[in-house]
């Protein structure tokens, strides 16, 4: 298997150069820089020309190109040209939110997930299973960004319990224990919401996994030694059904940290999402091309650790 | 129901693994089909929802002028909605501006904007698809077909282009697009999601392309055109349909997503996602509901009874999970 890993994470290198040069010539593309909208009409245009000959960006593309990589592979991805800091220290921070928000939803998704597909799967055909059903249809089809629309207006300003915006409260003062408190407290909500949108497979899944194991000889077995029909499904059914449940671990991953555009910007959030989205509309491609750029890295790995796991899991299942 | 789930599967057992796939994917007749929606209220009610919205926006789509409607009038901007009385419809009917469900921020009718926004969103969920199958069922059938070589190039390029972050690419190609209109909104959001496709039609091709029909076909010399697009097409037809109305709804909501973010259509074409980014104000959130609460419930009802006719010819197509 490890051969396997090796020959995945090699065929990752052509896939992230091509990545990286397509993310690199696109940004270049984009209209405006920087300094288009920061610089006040009175500069004289020379002093711009020589800001941006300084910068380089008036090489040709493919010699920026040849220097960003090299630039990047000592660690340096550049400097944000808007906040004037490395690129690494401003994602630094925001992907720590956006970590912090990636582990309360994944923790909402299994805390919903888990009862609702175990029960749901246990009792099929009763009325709880039908609103599992039901529940599991809406929080399928529903667009990430209607559903935190909707859970801001209802929960933050109908019913007022939670922050409507925010991950920190700027007023308090760092490190205190109302402070920490504070920053959970506004996790929720955003946590909540992501937490719903993934629960729809693995619901589904772990349902149709017990409903499949009802029937299996090793159930009829163990109902036949006596053991009490709780303790079936709790020990026996239960750990063979989370087996499939294993290949989500690497979209997990990926999803952790790369945070969701649309619920941070719903929700004022300083995470990855939000600061690619400033990014964007600040034409400050340094962030914008690293961004992108490990997003993808995060979602190939993440691949990588939904196979490995299946096949750790499921001795059946083996990857080459 | 749960033994005659069992008999199949001991049938399935006894006639090995491989031909487990004939007994669950038979093909799929429209009368399954009525029996399956007749069977369950929900996608029948579904459907209908679905139908009213289609017929209504397309009717007053044709109606409305959208220049006319996306008429700036500053001096009612967040006009509240008037009191509804049935009458009104038919003056919205007749191009009036009625304010039902008030105005936006440069006083537009929010009512009969939801109408044509609704169709937009209709019309380029269909163009969108109808691209991304063609590209990836034909690229999908191919590699399925002649496998090999062929099929370890194409997915190759298939599993590049799914571990893109699709959401940020577009969203940089938006950025980078000199002028933005619904046919290159359209061709943007449609090279980078037509993966799906050929996975699912590459890897029922693969099986397919090995049958003894096919061999039989090749023995006889028909044209291999003729052989993947006359013979294996059509075993693949119940599998492609389920897979473009999930798509679709997958597609109205990237293109309303896009466009709440402010990435997606022109701010002078009526869109559902813009009339809901409208929310991202907390005033208007709080106290202007009307601009973007229709929206948001549209987009909802929607993808919802979209999801549950796709589920329902789901069921059709797999006898293992029929409920008629």
């Amino acid at each position: 298997m490890w051969k396997t890993v090796l020959r995945r994470l090699l065929t990752m290198i052509p896939q992230i150069i091509l990545l990286s040069i397509i993310v690199f010539v696109v940004a270049q593309n984009m209209p405006g820089d920087p300094f288009t909208g920061m610089i006040d009409p009175n500069v004289d245009p020379a002093q711009i020309e020589a800001l941006r000959e300084a910068a380089g960006w008036n090489d040709p593309v493919p010699v920026q190109y040849v220097r960003w990589v090299g630039n990047v592979l000592q660690g340096d991805f550049g400097r944000s040209y808007a906040q004037q800091v490395p690129v690494t220290t401003l994602i630094g921070g925001r992907a720590a939110n956006s970590l912090r928000l990636g582990i309360v939803s994944t923790f909402f998704t299994y805390l919903i997930a888990l009862p609702f597909g175990m029960f749901a799967g246990r009792f099929n055909n009763s009325w709880f299973d039908k609103f599992v059903m039901i529940y599991n249809y809406i929080s399928y089809a529903i667009p990430t960004f209607v559903l935190a629309l909707l859970m801001v207006f209802i929960f933050g300003y109908r019913l007022g319990w939670f922050p409507t915006f925010g991950s920190k409260n700027v007023t308090m003062t760092a490190g205190t224990a109302e402070y920490y408190w504070d920053m959970f407290y506004r996790l929720l909500l955003p946590g909540f919401t992501g937490g719903i949108l993934g629960t729809a497979s693995t619901t589904q899944t772990l349902r149709s996994e017990v409903i499949d194991a009802k029937t299996q000889d090793y159930v009829r077995t163990a109902r036949s030694k006596g053991v009490p029909e709780g303790k079936i499904y709790a020990k026996h059914i239960f750990r063979n059904a989370l087996l499939p449940i294993a290949s989500s671990f690497g979209f997990i991953f990926s999803s952790l940290l790369s945070g969701s555009v649309f619920i941070e910007q719903i929700f004022a959030f300083n995470g990855m999402g939000d600061l690619f989205i400033t990014s964007i509309n600040g034409r400050d491609y340094s962030v914008v091309i690293t961004l992108t750029l490990l997003y993808g890295i995060l979602a190939i790995i993440g691949s990588l650790i939904s196979d490995i796991a299946l096949s750790l899991a499921d001795p059946r299942i083996r990857i080459d | 129901m749960d033994r005659n789930d069992d008999k199949l599967k001991k049938t399935a057992v006894i006639e090995g693994a491989s031909e487990s796939e004939e007994l669950s994917a038979p093909p799929m007749g429209f009368k399954v089909i009525v029996r399956e929606f007749l069977k369950d209220r929900v996608a029948m009610i579904a459907l209908i929802i679905l139908v009213l919205i289609l017929l209504t926006t397309l009717v007053w789509s044709l109606r409305l002028d959208a220049n006319a409607v996306m008429q700036v009038d500053i001096l009612r901007n967040f006009e509240k909605p008037v009191e509804f009385e049935w009458g009104l419809i038919a003056d919205a009917w007749n191009g009036e501006k009625t304010l039902i469900f008030g105005a936006d921020d440069y006083g537009r009718d929010v009512f009969t904007q939801l109408l044509l926004a609704a169709w937009n969103s209709i019309i380029i969920a269909v163009a969108v698809t109808s691209i991304i199958a063609t590209i990836g069922i034909s690229l999908g059938l191919i590699a399925g077909y002649y496998g090999g070589k062929v099929d370890n190039a194409i997915m190759r390029v298939t599993d590049f282009v799914m571990t893109l972050p699709t959401t940020m690419i577009i969203i940089v190609f938006m950025v980078v697009v000199p002028k933005v209109t619904i046919p290159s909104f359209v061709f943007i959001m449609s090279v980078f999601s037509w993966t799906g496709y050929c996975r699912v039609v590459r890897s029922k091709s693969l099986s397919e392309s090995s049958r003894d029909y096919i061999s039989a076909s090749k023995t006889m010399g028909t044209p291999t055109w003729k052989i993947i697009l006359l013979e294996m097409l059509p075993n693949l037809s119940s599998l492609i349909m389920v897979q473009l109305i999930l798509s679709y709804a997958g597609n109205i909501g990237l293109e309303t997503g896009l466009t709440f973010l402010g990435y997606g259509l022109p701010e002078q074409i009526p869109s559902l996602g813009r009339l809901v980014s409208s929310a991202t104000t907390p005033y208007n959130m709080e106290f202007r509901t009307w601009v973007w609460l229709p929206a948001s419930t549209l987009i909802l009802v929607l993808m919802l009874s979209i999801n549950y006719v796709g589920q329902a010819l789901k069921r059709a197509s797999d006898a293992k999970q029929r409920l008629g």
